[in-house]
């Protein structure tokens, strides 16, 4: 006689609710990474069952790293929770100039989360990852009972490949380098700051939250070897970006304020809300800093891409034995930019 | 953005400084208080010093309310914020300054407290309304521009009969704040700062108007002019200082016509009346007991008075001995000048107060201007 069949009730995606049982490595944890993971994310890694994923890597230099999500709210306009996971663990990748391949997702998830908004959370993540051609490979999945979390955490780790010939690091500026900046400033921060309900503001601003393996290959095509260095400038912006490349470097800069693009819309809600563009936090921007004479090649190839239409010139690397990121102000005189004191806002990635 | 690009115009900005370059007399020293955190933070944002002739210095006023609380009413309000019936709403900047033995709200927060940041005074009047369990305390700073929006949130709470919200109100008054600044006969020479005129409030000034300040121009012999923030304020506000100087005269103008008055916004002024009166005497930072210097909530709103819900017993409190904010809130020091400043002083560990404040003068400084600190670094060049 063979073995009854067990029949499992398929999980109620619509009304249902993350339980401690979905986290209990049991029966019920199997079916959430089933019918919402393995269904978005659908590769044959995953398919394998394993808890690890295998796979051969080409010969040459690998870069690795990670990084842990807790953006409130979940859902912003211009992206969620899931999608910045994917492009904000992509883009530390690309600044190596790496090509990214393989993701790795672990999720802590707070009893009663809503299985609709995780399910719209993976979806999302499987579709940016699409975009950006790399695969999530393998995972991990706790709950945590009410009150021990916010809804989802999600904690993404990367692996990528960098082409041969290219090296860039924070410690590479040179004075007489230039600064490119690949578009405008704030998107990000001021589309998750409009959402935030306590302050009762509604723009149509999206956040930026891109990947940008994509402009970074190119960049490497055109002009690899005289690009310095890559930086995505997220929480802290553009101000801590370039604080720390200074001091990596031990170098100074001088930009411009005029040349620095920020949206109309972005730069009146930095007014009304005491914000400086300057350090509010993008997922979709990079700074490059290159060689002079590769600037306007470095330029076109990024203005070819989608991502990287509005790049700019917006300084040079200065020699500063005091690392200072100076800027003339569009009003005519100077002034730092410095590290910022505190926090401008809570839980932006 | 329209409504604020005309006022940060460089065009103009050089024409005017171009203006001030050839008025300015050569031989001759102007020295002028901006007397609002608002216009030391425009001139330290926008680079302004680099727009001005040697012979026009800018002496950093008291006007930050962050920077002029004493360390002992920071004290009073943690300790109101550790009593666990308490919520205690502020807004964000009082947040980091510090408090006695290394303390500060954000501090008490990480300990227990309940502690919420918050944008408008109203903000405080709904959570009282939505917590009826929590003492809701309003943590109420500043000059005459934020205390109307303090007036209004007792009054909304006293019509709503909310018996769990009241305020510290640390309000304090600009006119004798200047007062204070000018009248220094009894002080000695050392300890006297000797500025040539004003640039007036500008916020305070669309309250109050332009009138208080006339006894003060007289009484001294000080020419006032009321500027309103924005850089091009600022920089306008200087080339009519300099033009009543060289004339002689020693009047209050008003560059910021486009919001102040002479009388000022009566509707505010009567409902800070009817909420408010005058304390005796309040300590400032800096400048000491001045009297008749700050509000405190009238007795027909006792009950909304945290000062006396909850008896606060001010506890004598000193400040850093080595920190000289008060010499730099008097412009008496330059920021530079201090010894802790950039030591053991900057804007992730703030010693004094004049540090905590993006308004304050010494974190202005620190933040935009210090670069210029060396000796013969000038302007910045173009980027290439």
């Amino acid at each position: 006689m063979s073995p009854p069949r067990l029949r499992t009730r398929k999980l109620d995606i619509r009304g249902g609710r993350v339980d401690l049982s979905h986290g209990a490595g049991g029966r019920a944890s199997a079916q959430l990474i089933d019918e919402i993971f393995r269904a978005a994310f659908d590769n044959p890694f995953l398919d394998q069952g394993n808890d690890q994923a295998a796979f051969d890597v080409p010969a040459g230099r690998m870069v690795m790293s990670t990084d842990a999500y807790v953006i409130w709210p979940l859902f912003f306009p211009g992206g969620d929770i899931g999608s910045l996971a994917v492009h904000g663990t992509i883009n530390d990748l690309a600044m190596a100039g790496a090509k990214p391949l393989h993701l790795a997702a672990s999720y802590i998830l707070e009893e009663g989360f809503p299985l609709a908004d995780l399910q719209r959370i993976a979806l999302s993540m499987a579709r940016a990852a699409s975009e950006a051609g790399v695969a999530i490979v393998t995972g991990d999945t706790k709950v945590v009972e009410r009150g021990k979390a916010d809804g989802v955490f999600i904690t993404t780790t990367g692996i990528g490949m960098v082409p041969a010939g290219i090296d860039l690091s924070a410690d590479r500026a040179r004075p007489g380098d230039r600064v490119i900046l690949s578009g405008s400033l704030g998107d990000h921060g001021v589309a998750v700051m409009s959402k935030r309900s306590h302050l009762g503001f509604e723009t149509e601003i999206l956040s930026d939250s891109a990947a940008l393996g994509g402009l970074v290959a190119d960049m490497v095509v055109a002009c690899g070897p005289s690009i310095r260095l890559l930086r995505d400038p997220t929480r802290g912006g553009l101000a801590a970006t370039l604080n720390e490349i200074a001091q990596a470097s031990q170098c100074g800069f001088l930009i411009d304020e005029a040349r620095i693009p920020v949206r109309p819309e972005v730069a009146a809600a930095c007014e009304l809300l005491g914000l400086d563009p300057l350090y509010v936090a993008n997922e979709g921007k990079l700074v490059a800093v290159v060689a002079p004479d590769a600037t306007d090649g470095l330029l076109a190839a990024m203005r070819a891409h989608k991502l990287g239409r509005a790049a700019c010139v917006i300084g040079e690397v200065t020699a500063d034995d005091r690392y200072f990121v100076v800027m003339t102000t569009a009003f005519g005189g100077g002034r730092i930019v410095d590290w910022l004191a505190g926090e401008q806002l809570p839980r932006i990635c | 953005m329209k409504y604020i690009d005309e006022y940060r115009d460089g065009g103009l900005a050089r024409l005017i400084s171009a203006t001030i370059a050839r008025e300015a007399q050569a031989g001759r020293q102007y020295k002028f208080m901006e007397f609002c955190g608002g216009h030391t933070h425009a001139l330290s944002r926008y680079g302004i010093e680099d727009l001005l002739p040697p012979q026009v210095e800018m002496v950093h006023g008291p006007g930050c309310p962050v920077c002029v609380l004493p360390v002992g009413r920071i004290d009073d309000a943690i300790r109101l914020a550790m009593r666990p019936e308490v919520t205690l709403c502020t807004y964000a900047d009082l947040m980091r300054v510090p408090a006695s033995g290394g303390a500060n709200l954000l501090k008490a927060r990480a300990a227990g407290a309940d502690i919420r940041m918050i944008y408008s005074s109203m903000d405080a009047v709904l959570i009282a309304e939505a917590e009826p369990a929590r003492q809701v305390v309003f943590l109420a700073i500043g000059f005459e521009t934020t205390t109307p929006a303090t007036a209004l949130a007792i009054r909304l709470a006293h019509q709503k009969q909310l018996a769990n919200f009241s305020v510290f109100c640390n309000h304090v008054l600009t006119p004798p704040a200047i007062r204070a600044i000018l009248d220094v006969d009894h002080l000695p020479a050392g300890e006297r700062v000797l500025v040539d005129g004003f640039v007036g409030p500008a916020h305070v000034s669309t309250v109050i108007g332009t009138s208080p300040y006339a006894a003060l121009a007289a009484a001294f012999g000080k020419p006032v002019v009321v500027a309103g923030f924005e850089p091009l304020d600022v920089m306008q506000a200087i080339l009519m200082l300099i033009r009543q100087v060289n004339e002689g005269r020693t009047e209050v103008e008003n560059q910021y016509i486009r919001a102040v008055t002479p009388e000022g916004n009566l509707i505010a002024q009567r409902e800070m009346a009817e909420i408010f009166e005058l304390r005796d005497s309040f300590e400032w930072r800096g400048l000491g007991a001045l009297p008749a210097s700050a509000l405190r909530l009238r007795n027909t709103y006792a009950t909304f008075d945290a000062e006396r819900r909850f008896t606060i017993v001010p506890v004598p409190a000193a400040d850093n001995p080595a920190c000289e904010c008060g010499d730099v809130l008097r412009g008496l020091k330059k920021p530079a000048a201090c010894k802790l400043f950039g030591t053991v002083c900057s804007p992730q560990t703030p010693m004094g107060s004049c540090m905590v404040s993006p308004e304050g003068a010494c974190a202005a400084h620190w933040t935009y201007g210090r670069f210029r600190d060396r000796a013969g670094a000038g302007a910045p060049r173009q980027a290439a």
